[in-house]
């Protein structure tokens, strides 16, 4: 049976700093979503694009139909970041009152920032923004639990077991389990289905 | 198994660039070139990890012009061949396609162009199709995934047809964006290769492969462009989608096709508006065209960047006029959408709402207060070298030779990551000032050499990466050399096409499949043409800089620097630390120093930021890389490094 999608399409976007991973979470959650037969298209960029700057992967999904791989402004669903600061600058740009936003609460210095241009705000700043601008919001420090299965990068996993513990989509364990028998090495399964398991109980 | 090898009838999810990919698996391609460029590098990247199951061999070839060479040689032996690009790519083997389409072509050859509208990941957003009209060859441009796929297969079928290269035109949001495909069928049986050319001249399939005689041959160019045409007028891959009379005609190709669509429905216009999509976008199917002309008084044409589509309707619209009657046209031309930079669902939305006057919903007012008020307090991010980069610390270089000589040199620049330091002038500390295409900044340095006798006497130097070097520098190079332009020209080697992903270079050792090959030494090319020839490690600050002063002291004759240092990014680097950074606080005066922060207001790693509590340096370690420098950048020697253990 094919599991419902919370509205239609649903319309998420995985917003981090060139490096951390965001392609292939998107790549990931995009997986099981086709696997979980849903239309899916994705729109990112990369290229000299990633290097250094802001990234944003835009997903949706649709039971029925391709659609455009730019999600319109003031229209996403779910808004997944890897960077707080990341995640305001989606949600100014493409949230709406409806809107769900999960973060990692690692923060990524800009280069404006380190040299004094310019300020960042506090974890309970961007917390009292999430809540006036967004429906729901959960920040968690996937970075931290990833250092301590060894690998910082490995946070980018452990926000997408995070989602999946928010119930926000059709996606579980075993949907993770059957995309990365696909798409990631043999050596590297346990590892990042214990990212998976340690962010679905984050929340 | 890769999933480019899905078996028939699978749906799965692919890049555009993937897509394009399988449908030249499923045609039966069997050689495939072209040279890295975002956003299409990752068609030729799929195809040489399956090269060996399907028989192909797959080239990254020294630039565009020989790619498409390459490609040729293998239509005229009878196989299927494809050579693909980014948009400017097409520039560069312009030459030999204006040739190669009149020459006429045996086994089916598809040129993949990937544009870049926005200039999302380029220095330029050129049109390539404008190409397609001036060289007469048929264009073909998908606008969703599946078609990416299907479109592609079927360009072979038609060059074949027609004898005849044919091209398909993709864009960063096609390229690089995802969606499902349903796989077809993967042929079973492999062609060989034949060069036969002992018949006429005028033998398109026996004789010698060329453009002579040149109006006979032309003549024959354009009867093929006119079966496309044909083809093109019962094609599945052009469709409307609409009322039986819509109000207004939106005629859209490739991505735009899915903004207009999106746009239609932001503003429930389904009723109202029509949607003509074209994929089949040169020649144009001018019978299809008068059909659906003739359903509305109002036309707009959707499409980036310039208004090809537009000029070429219009002008079909006015020999069909006694049919069609009088349109209204929207488009780039009036102004009702920009000429410049991409379009999305936003923009088309609001043409959309201004022509049919209707209004697009809005968040609530008070929302939108809100995220007003927290824009200021959102940090810009701009892109900057990564961590560890090798450029981070060849521009210090090249910074602190510029100073120590104090004549203000000239620095010009060329493509590559490394072409940052032109866009933001205080990634490169402000040295380089001129970025232009491919190749152009040693050509651009051995003009201004020659300025000293009409009173431009400044040291001038040019860099550029390695894989650029191959590509176009040589002649430039050569050109210096012989002309004596008196340049110090710098050679960025990070061990590969770092930018678009480390594809192989000539001068690596490696194939495109991971065959072994002699790999072509920069330094040796230099030193063939004379030129005094050094090589250094850029993390090397205090060497790199000496030989740097040196040379740009040296009169009458070139020299060459090539600062050798792999990209953080590369595989045999990635994730692994030669060193541990660490700031000692006691050492590090903070803003008392008096070197205005030359770590972290100058040098600008982001990996080395400040810590706003205790007003002193600070290591990110998660994202330092440990290559060591800012080591030797701190003039308190406040920055420390230990060899990291193995890992």
């Amino acid at each position: 049976m094919k599991m419902s999608l919370p509205k239609e399409p649903t319309n998420i976007i995985i917003t981090g700093v060139g490096g951390q991973g965001n392609v292939m979470a998107s790549r990931v959650l995009a997986g099981m979503l086709v696997n979980a037969g849903f239309v899916v298209t994705i729109g990112e960029t990369f290229g000299m694009s990633q290097r250094g700057g802001s990234v944003m992967s835009h997903l949706r999904v649709s039971s029925t139909s391709v659609l455009s791989p730019q999600i319109p402004q003031g229209r996403a669903d779910i808004v997944i970041a890897l960077e707080p600061v990341e995640a305001l600058r989606v949600l100014t740009k493409y949230g709406n009152p409806n809107v769900a936003v999960l973060t990692n609460s690692r923060m990524v210095y800009p280069m404006g920032v380190i040299t004094g241009e310019f300020t960042y705000p506090t974890l309970d700043e961007v917390k009292s923004m999430f809540e006036k601008i967004s429906a729901k919001n959960w920040i968690i420090d996937a970075t931290s639990v990833a250092m301590e299965l060894g690998n910082p990068v490995l946070s980018n996993i452990v926000m997408i077991g995070a989602l999946a513990g928010t119930s926000l989509l059709p996606i579980d364990r075993r949907a993770f389990e059957k995309e990365i028998s696909r798409s990631i090495p043999v050596g590297k399964h346990h590892i990042n289905l214990k990212a998976f398991d340690t962010g679905a109980k984050m929340l | 198994m890769s999933k480019l090898l899905s078996p028939a009838k699978t749906e799965v999810l692919f890049m555009g660039n993937e897509a394009i990919a399988r449908g030249a698996l499923e045609a039966g391609v069997s050689v495939v070139s072209g040279y890295p460029g975002t956003p299409s590098s990752e068609v030729i990247e799929r195809l040489s990890e399956v090269a060996r199951e399907r028989n192909l061999y797959v080239e990254w070839s020294t630039n565009e012009k020989v790619a498409l060479e390459v490609a040729a040689a293998a239509s005229f032996s009878g196989l299927r061949s494809m050579c693909v690009m980014k948009q400017n790519g097409v520039n560069v083997a312009s030459d030999f396609l204006l040739h190669l389409s009149s020459s006429g072509t045996r086994g089916g050859i598809v040129l993949v162009e990937c544009e870049d509208p926005g200039a999302l990941s380029s220095v330029n957003e050129g049109e390539s199709r404008y190409f397609a009209r001036m060289l007469e060859i048929p264009l073909l441009e998908p606008a969703n995934f599946q078609e990416a796929k299907d479109l592609t297969k079927w360009a072979f079928e038609l060059s074949e047809k027609i004898r005849n290269i044919v091209m398909v035109r993709s864009v960063t949001r096609m390229s690089h964006a995802s969606g499902n495909v349903i796989c077809g069928k993967l042929p079973v049986k492999f062609r060989t290769a034949r060069f036969i050319s002992d018949g006429s001249v005028m033998d398109p399939l026996r004789g010698p492969v060329v453009s002579t005689p040149v109006v006979i041959k032309h003549g024959l160019q354009q009867k093929k462009l006119q079966t496309a045409a044909e083809l093109f007028e019962k094609s599945p891959f052009n469709s409307y989608f609409g009322p039986k009379k819509p109000e207004l005609l939106i005629i859209t190709s490739s991505a735009c096709f899915l903004y207009s669509r999106e746009a239609v429905e932001m503003l429930d216009l389904q009723k109202r508006v029509g949607i003509l999509k074209l994929s089949c976008t040169w020649p144009l199917p001018e019978k299809l065209l008068k059909k659906y002309l003739r359903l509305s008084k109002k036309i707009m044409a959707v499409e980036e960047v310039l208004p090809f589509l537009e000029e070429n309707i219009k002008v079909a619209a006015m020999g069909m006029l006694k049919d069609i009657g009088i349109k209204t046209f929207y488009g780039k031309m009036d102004k009702t959408l920009p000429s410049a930079g991409e379009l999305n669902p936003e923009i088309v939305m609001k043409a959309l709402s201004k022509i049919m006057k209707v209004k697009p919903k809005s968040l609530p007012a008070s929302y939108l207060k809100e995220v007003q008020k927290m824009a200021p307090k959102i940090a810009p991010r701009a892109q900057t070298f990564c961590p560890g980069c090798p450029h981070r610390a060849s521009f210090w270089n090249i910074n602190t030779a510029l100073k120590l000589d104090g004549r203000e040199g000239i620095v010009c620049g060329d493509i590559g990551c490394y072409a940052m330091a032109s866009l933001w002038p205080e990634i490169g500390f402000h040295t380089v000032r001129t970025l232009h295409s491919m190749g152009s900044g040693t050509g651009l340095a051995s003009g201004f050499a020659k300025l000293s006798a009409f009173g431009l006497d400044k040291p001038v130097m040019a860099v550029c990466g390695d894989s650029t070097f191959y590509h176009a520098v040589i002649p430039a190079l050569i050109n210096a050399q012989h002309n004596q332009a008196d340049i110090t020209f710098i050679v960025l080697d990070n061990a590969g096409t770092a930018m678009t992903g480390f594809q192989p270079h000539p001068g690596i050792s490696e194939s495109a499949v991971g065959d072994p090959l002699p790999p072509v030494d920069i330094e040796a090319v230099c030193r063939a043409i004379g030129a005094k020839v050094a090589v250094s490690d850029p993390f090397d600050l205090e060497g790199t800089s000496k030989i740097l002063t040196s040379f740009m002291a040296e009169r009458g004759s070139m020299t060459v620097l090539i600062m050798k240092q792999a990209c953080a990014l590369s595989p045999e680097k990635k994730g692994k630390k030669q060193y541990l950074m660490k700031v000692n606080e006691e050492l590090c005066l903070g803003d008392n120093c008096g070197c205005n922060r030359l770590c972290t207001r100058i040098f600008r790693c982001p990996a080395l930021t400040w810590d706003r509590a205790k007003k002193k340096a600070v290591i990110d370690e998660v994202i330092c890389a440990g290559c060591g420098v800012c080591y030797s950048i701190c003039p308190q020697k406040a920055i420390t490094r230990t060899e990291a253990a193995e890992r």
